[in-house]
């Protein structure tokens, strides 16, 4: 195996830094992930309900990072379909975090500005704007920035749904902002310094 | 009477009031205190763990910190939503699992003066407090309208059961808990086997088809075995599938009216309560009807749909509105 992959280095096929693409996914993985023990059985697969939507299924992803595909797997649809229902995680027999995984490779792709879906990470960027901003979420301001940019063509349809929502008050019209914004955005602040320098 | 920390999550100050509602008026007659997190921030739902570790982490353990402060003598921490409760647990989880990621997670939280140690709080979904702390005998005691003759799915989404760091649940696939719950309050709990399967969570803003496929699954399953309506225990779950059943209708060409409540809105029914002040009539797929069976009258609405006028809806600019004709009948209903 490791005369292999050096092989695939040599051709061309591999790049140094793609050797360890299993490990830096797993390290970069919220608790311990446990996708070096993927045996490829395809449970997860046959259990995720968005399956048929997914470029790759999860363990397709798994034997792509283990083979070190780091730009196929960093453009995979994949982490972005996932809806994190967790039927797969729950059915796996190697307990591998499959979800969590799925969020690190998102997270990843937005890094190495490698996402092929363009609307997925801006859904979760306005998001966490939002919350940055305000300490709380706020579902129009998301809702509007967000459908105005990529689903123009569904507002009409959706227009009487908005509409609905605003008028049986389930829809503030303004955000709510936390009293400590200080606080929160200097803890925020430390964490991303902390998340680049690790 | 026994004292809770309550975090709410951003979904109950907005579309999901009636959860908040329902809630507040069952508390008494179960003898509980929920006290709320003292300025509680978002735990940033399904979209910041996709961004960055380490600030999600912050975020979520944010809230947990505060709770600590407020603790005394409760430990346990309720969130009524699923997604919320998901992240403190799995916060608090991952940061014992992962020491590295705990000791990270405090050095950012000092920035604020806070530090959490993981263990200390017992982060509980709300449902799993009802059934396993005031527990079902109490609550039959309180039904004084038993909902016989409602037919109802009992609808328990995925982020509850699963992954389950703690074993709470008889099952991950087919907990029963929610049907024991409904059937002590008396209604007629029909066989859901869809009960864990996904409400499509964030795909209905980001890719609607895939949430369309599946909220219909659900519909329809609890349409074909009969239900009069789904109960839900997650805000998200109940958006999904009130808000986006008209769109969904309109994709499909199908013609789906499965009214959503949450299972608070039924025991809040069944203790004999009023149905406005437990936010019945904030969805928009109408419980009307099916609320008949129990001989509950709620009010007619007046239907705000009806005599819509294009413009009325997003604030947007109205190049945008001219073009939906085809969708728009169908996303009335
Ligand atoms: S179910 Fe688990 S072990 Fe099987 S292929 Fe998927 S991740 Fe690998
Ligand atoms: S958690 Fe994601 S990958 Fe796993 S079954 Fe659900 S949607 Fe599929």
């Amino acid at each position: 195996m490791p005369q292999m992959t050096d092989e695939r280095v040599r051709a061309g096929l591999m790049r140094e830094e793609d050797l360890s693409l299993l490990h830096e996914v797993s390290m970069k993985t919220a608790g311990v992930s446990r996708l070096e023990m993927c045996i490829q059985c395809g449970t997860c697969g046959g259990s995720c309900p968005a399956a048929a939507d997914m470029d790759h299924t999860p363990r397709m992803l798994f034997a792509m990072l283990r083979a070190g595909m780091r730009e196929e797997v960093l453009r995979s649809n994949t982490p972005w379909i996932c809806v994190s229902c967790y039927h797969c995680v729950v059915r796996c027999p190697q307990e591998v975090h499959i979800a969590d995984v799925m969020y690190t490779l998102k997270s990843m792709a937005i890094r190495a500005k490698l996402y092929q879906d363009s609307t997925a990470p801006h859904f979760s960027q306005t998001f966490v704007g939002m919350v940055e901003t305000f300490g709380r979420g706020f579902e129009l301001g998301l809702a509007s920035r967000h459908y105005l940019r990529y689903f123009p063509l569904r507002l009409p349809g959706m227009a009487p749904m908005g509409f609905g929502m605003i008028t049986k008050g389930r829809m503030p019209l303004a955000p709510r902002k936390i009293k400590h914004m200080t606080q929160l955005k200097a803890i925020l602040k430390r964490a991303k310094h902390l998340e680049l320098t690790s | 009477m026994n004292k809770y920390l309550l975090y709410p999550g951003c979904s109950l100050e907005s579309s999901a009031k009636a959860y908040a509602e329902s809630l507040n008026a069952i508390l008494e007659p179960l003898d509980i205190q929920l006290e709320e997190i003292e300025d509680w921030n978002c735990c940033g739902a399904t979209e910041y763990l996709g961004i960055n570790l380490i600030p999600a982490y912050s975020l979520i353990a944010r809230n947990l910190a505060l709770a600590v402060k407020q603790m005394d003598g409760a430990h346990t921490l309720v969130a009524p939503c699923s997604a919320c409760y998901l992240n403190l647990a799995k916060a608090d989880h991952y940061m014992q699992e992962r020491p590295a990621l705990g000791t990270k997670v405090n050095e950012a939280l000092a920035a604020g003066g806070l530090e959490y140690k993981p263990g200390t709080l017992d982060v509980r979904h709300l449902l799993d407090v009802l059934i396993y702390d005031v527990g079902l005998d109490a609550i039959k005691k309180k039904v004084t309208r038993p909902l016989s003759g409602l037919k109802v799915a009992p609808y328990m989404g995925c982020m509850l059961p699963r992954p389950d760091y703690k074993h709470r649940w008889s099952d991950h696939e087919h907990p029963t808990e929610l049907e024991d719950l409904l059937r002590v309050l008396g209604a007629d709990v029909i066989d859901y086997p869809l009960t864990t399967s996904c409400c499509g969570g964030h795909m209905t803003q980001i890719g609607p088809e895939t949430a369309f496929e599946l909220i219909c699954r659900l519909v329809a399953g609890a349409d074909e075995r009969g239900a009069h309506l789904m109960a839900t225990v997650c805000p998200m779950c109940q958006l999904n599938l009130d808000a986006y059943q008209g769109e969904m209708n309109g994709y499909f060409g199908t013609d789906y009216h499965m009214p959503i409540l949450f299972f608070t809105q039924l025991m809040g029914l069944a203790f004999g309560k009023d149905p406005d002040e437990l936010g019945i009539g904030t969805e928009l797929v109408s419980s009307r009807q099916a609320l008949m069976h129990i001989g509950v009258e709620v009010p007619a609405a007046p239907e705000p749909t009806a005599r819509r006028k294009k413009e009325e809806g997003l604030p947007m600019p109205s190049r945008l509105l001219r073009n939906g004709h085809k969708h728009e009948k169908e996303a009335v209903r």
